[in-house]
């Protein structure tokens, strides 16, 4: 009786199916950008909240597209500088909130106006030089400012989600940061249906204001999965239970190959696009990386090459010597004659030259070049342990940096360690990429690389705290120089561009894809070198710059 | 009994103490800031790490003095609250392990169980039966050498990929979302089998083999053998050696269901399954001080509680602590 009702029962195990409640047909999977159960939907608090909260539920007032390099319109229809210190954005007709109230100008206006009155907003910062804000009408903002910082405006106007005034409007600064916001009321495409701690789905807002300017988004679910690891993620992938992954997976080169069904950007090297620059920062008070020299004879001795074919399989590409992503948007300002004037190459043998320019030999024999000093020295890099590629990467390097004679060391701390590490100061040399991702301007680039002013912590950049007054400057200029004279500006960034290839602050390693894998079996019209319309990027904070496009053009397989 | 029993909870409460103690210490020893940790992949906006970074280091309270720090955590811990994790900010940490602690419970409780009546019941038969012994033993000794996570692997890749009749990740379909349904139950069942069957065997492994060799124990003792020359039936020297094996098992028991909440970590890494054992390995590498104490004093607490249990359970099942504790002494 018993064997009999556990084989009864073993086989009902087997036997059950795979009833599901979402229909695959209208369900479209998801992953690698959700890391956490998911816990927190407020857009005030993005460093935390799910992906897909600024994007699909929570708008910006446009849409920034890296492979036209242009500012589209999203909830504005318009944005335009009057005079040099008025913008006006105009709202499109139509726009609301998915409790159905109107969004109007009000709303953007109580969007900046908060972190006026609250200073810890992550936005805050504008209001050092934006004056006050005028709503002439429901459809019109206008932004007055003391002294606007050009560059840094445009980032904004793509980044800041727009919140309805109606729900935030009367809180505290606690009571906004500390809600999680479950039920979000945000003005976007999709809604938050439901979430446990695998998932976060997403249901299809089927009164979005937008469905007129731009059609309806064919998933009527999105369903971001959270993946552990990126062998599930290929496993899922390959067998069409993810339709989309955003994870940097190994043997793509070869998979996409054999797999009909597998999309790749482009289905030959690199097979990714260019997303963000990897650096080697290296601490310049200490020596001997205090001198340019020494840091330039770093970026001639890595054999970059080796890392993109060993570590990545070709699918990242290395990077320019002046680290100018290649974008529309970044290579209007970039000056390709100072990159073959002042660049660099691997040659170890030029590396060995500067060195002993700098007076950095060998004096006691051991094998390791000293200091000029004869003191020896002894460099650790670091990377974040369990970050597989760059570990295998800081490898390449050290023994690179060991071939002439400098005395360097892998090292894997974790993470907590790493960041303390680097933004304290406390490091020699580092690997790291995280501001120096596609955007508007180039100044993004340098307000990340070379971040002033130096701070005992730094957590925006300029890890090595590479002080240079004169770039400093050259910097704010830019900022205070509106985008339409282009003249001046490349100008200036030409400049600054000379300045980074000569003293080396940090060295431009490779471009850090964006990692994009898709599946055609459930969903086809996947954006690819042959139809480009869109950036397909699914992180967190990140689908303004070309994710929603790709959930607008997804078709539905036959 | 009361001195038995005042005598037991002085000890747990101390030991408790300390124990939350060093829980409360030891992640605030660890190099880095779990703020600036969580910021650091937010780069939305020039200088927004910075403005972050300060205010919630004030409204988390890592601010203050270590001492301050320290006894707003007890006066926290009275009022039952355990603070909000950073790394699911703004979740409560109380929430967060109430959602989770199902998942242990429902992997945990019944393995444990199970391959621990099975255990020494196989154990007992094997110490008894000559064949038996030569034939399963080695195999239970396999069993319990094996690392919980590379069983897994290997029952993953043979029931899940080479005849794919189970699912290899997850506590149910992603496609389904938890309700009170047949079809919800048997999804949930289907998916929760392999992580059982592995914890189960290996599991199982290990009670045999202590079960075996104690009885073996047992019956060469002096009084097994008095009993033998007094003409006792096996059957009555066996009950016997049973009552004397059976204590260290239990003891063991009382400390494998104090593991329940993080007892499964890897097995749960493996089937991706939800649990404490993931989130508090996410506590540690996101330095979530709030998290980690919490799964930790859950720990802590459950350990106490199975032992004071089995501190009990001793005294109906062995006379001689009764009577140690009654009498004389």
């Amino acid at each position: 009786m018993w064997r009999r009702l556990a084989i009864f029962a073993f086989v009902l195990l087997v036997a059950v199916g795979f009833a599901t409640k979402f229909p695959r047909n209208e369900t479209l999977y998801i992953g690698g950008g959700i890391w956490a159960p998911p816990s927190n939907w407020n857009p005030f608090v993005p460093w935390n909240a799910v992906d897909g909260t600024v994007g699909m539920i929570y708008e910006t007032l446009f849409f920034y597209d890296p492979l036209t390099g242009k500012l589209q319109p999203w909830l504005a229809e318009s944005g335009k500088w009057t005079d040099s210190k008025t913008f006006v954005v105009k709202l499109r007709e139509g726009t609301n909130w998915q409790d159905g109230k109107p969004l109007t100008s009000e709303d953007v206006k109580f969007t900046f106006e908060i972190a006026n009155k609250y200073k810890a907003f992550y936005y805050s910062g504008v209001w050092d030089w934006l004056d006050n804000i005028e709503t002439p009408d429901d459809r019109t903002i206008v932004f007055h400012f003391s002294q606007p910082r050009y560059h840094n405006w445009l980032i904004t106007m793509y980044t800041v989600p727009i919140v309805p005034k109606h729900i935030w409007d009367g809180k505290t600064q606690n009571e906004i940061f500390s809600t999680a916001n479950e039920n979000p009321v945000g003005s976007g495409m999709y809604k938050a249906e439901e979430w446990d701690q695998d998932k976060m789905v997403f249901l299809r807002n089927e009164n979005w204001w937008g469905i007129k300017y731009f059609g309806k988004p064919a998933p009527k679910r999105v369903v971001h999965i959270k993946i552990f690891s990126n062998n599930v993620a290929l496993g899922m992938i390959l067998k069409g239970e993810l339709d989309w992954s955003g994870f940097f997976l190994p043997g793509i080169p070869r998979l996409v190959k054999a797999y009909g069904g597998l999309v790749a950007w482009y289905n030959h090297p690199p097979y990714m696009l260019p997303d963000n620059v990897a650096y080697l920062f290296m601490n310049t008070k200490k020596a001997p990386m205090d001198n340019a020299l020494f840091r330039r004879a770093v970026a001639f001795a890595i054999n970059t090459n080796e890392i993109v074919d060993k570590v990545y399989e070709k699918q990242v590409e290395k990077a320019r010597p002046s680290g100018y992503l290649p974008i529309p948007a970044w290579d209007k300002f970039y000056n390709k004659k100072l990159d073959e004037e002042y660049g660099f190459h691997y040659n170890p043998i030029k590396a060995g030259k500067l060195l002993d320019e700098a007076g950095i030999v060998d004096k006691d024999g051991d094998g390791w070049r000293d200091l000029p000093n004869g003191k020896p020295f002894k460099l650790e890099i670091i990377v974040p342990y369990g970050w597989t590629d760059w570990m295998e990467s800081i490898k390449i390097i050290a023994k690179n940096l060991n071939a002439i004679g400098i005395n360097a060391e892998p090292k894997f701390p974790d993470f907590g360690k790493y960041w303390e590490d680097i933004t304290k100061g406390k490091f020699d040399m580092a690997i790291n990429n995280f501001g120096s991702q596609v955007s508007m301007t180039p100044w993004t680039l340098y307000n990340y690389v070379v971040h002033y002013p130096i701070t005992d912590a730094m957590y925006d950049g300029n890890f090595g705290r590479y002080d240079n007054e004169e770039l400093f400057n050259l910097l704010e200029e830019i900022n205070k120089t509106p985008l339409s004279e282009e003249d001046k500006l490349k100008d200036l960034f030409s400049k600054a561009q000379k300045i980074l290839l000569t003293e080396m602050p940090a060295v431009p390693l490779w471009y850090n894809g964006l990692w994009f894998q898709a599946n055609s079996s459930h969903w086809t019209n996947w954006p690819t070198e042959k139809n480009p319309y869109a950036y397909p990027c699914l992180w967190a904070g990140r689908w303004q710059v070309g994710g929603l496009k790709v959930l607008l053009n997804l078709k539905p397989a036959k | 009994m009361g001195k038995y029993l005042s005598k037991k909870i002085t000890i747990y409460i101390l030991t408790f103490f300390i124990a939350v103690t060093l829980d409360w210490a030891i992640p605030r020893f660890m190099p880095g800031n779990p703020i600036s940790i969580l910021v650091s992949r937010f780069s939305a906006l020039p200088n927004a790490r910075k403005v972050l970074t300060s205010y919630f280091t004030q409204s988390f309270g890592l601010d203050k003095p270590i001492l301050v720090q320290y006894l707003n955590f007890w006066k926290a811990f009275f009022h039952g609250d355990l603070g909000v994790s950073v790394y699911l900010y703004p979740k409560p940490v109380v929430d967060i392990i109430k959602e989770s602690l199902p998942y242990d419970i429902a992997l945990l409780l019944p393995s444990i169980i199970l391959s621990w009546i099975f255990g020494n019941w196989i154990g007992a038969l094997a110490a008894k039966n000559r064949i038996l012994d030569k034939t399963l033993v080695p195999i239970l000794y396999v069993f319990t050498a094996m690392p919980y996570f590379w069983f897994a692997i290997i029952i993953a890749w043979i029931l899940g990929v080479v005849i794919p009749i189970f699912p290899i990740s997850g506590a149910y379909s992603y496609s389904m979302t938890p309700e009170l349904s047949w079809t919800f139950f048997f999804d949930f069942l289907h998916h929760w089998f392999l992580p059982f069957l592995t914890l189960f065997v290996v599991m199982l492994g290990g009670w045999a083999i202590g079960m075996r060799n104690m009885i073996i124990y047992e019956i060469e003792a002096n009084y097994s053998r008095y009993l033998e020359s007094l003409g006792a039936s096996d059957k009555m020297i066996l009950r016997y050696a049973f009552r004397n094996a059976v204590l260290p098992q239990v003891t063991g028991l009382a400390l494998q269901l104090g593991t329940i909440v993080a007892g499964a970590l890897t097995t749960e890494m493996v089937f991706s399954y939800p649990g404490i054992g993931y989130l508090l390995l996410q506590g540690i590498l996101h330095q979530d001080y709030f998290l980690i104490q919490g799964c930790f004093l859950f720990i802590v607490l459950s350990v106490l509680a199975a032992n004071f249990l089995v501190d009990l359970v001793y005294v109906l099942i062995d006379p001689r602590v009764r009577y140690s504790y009654t009498e004389g002494a």
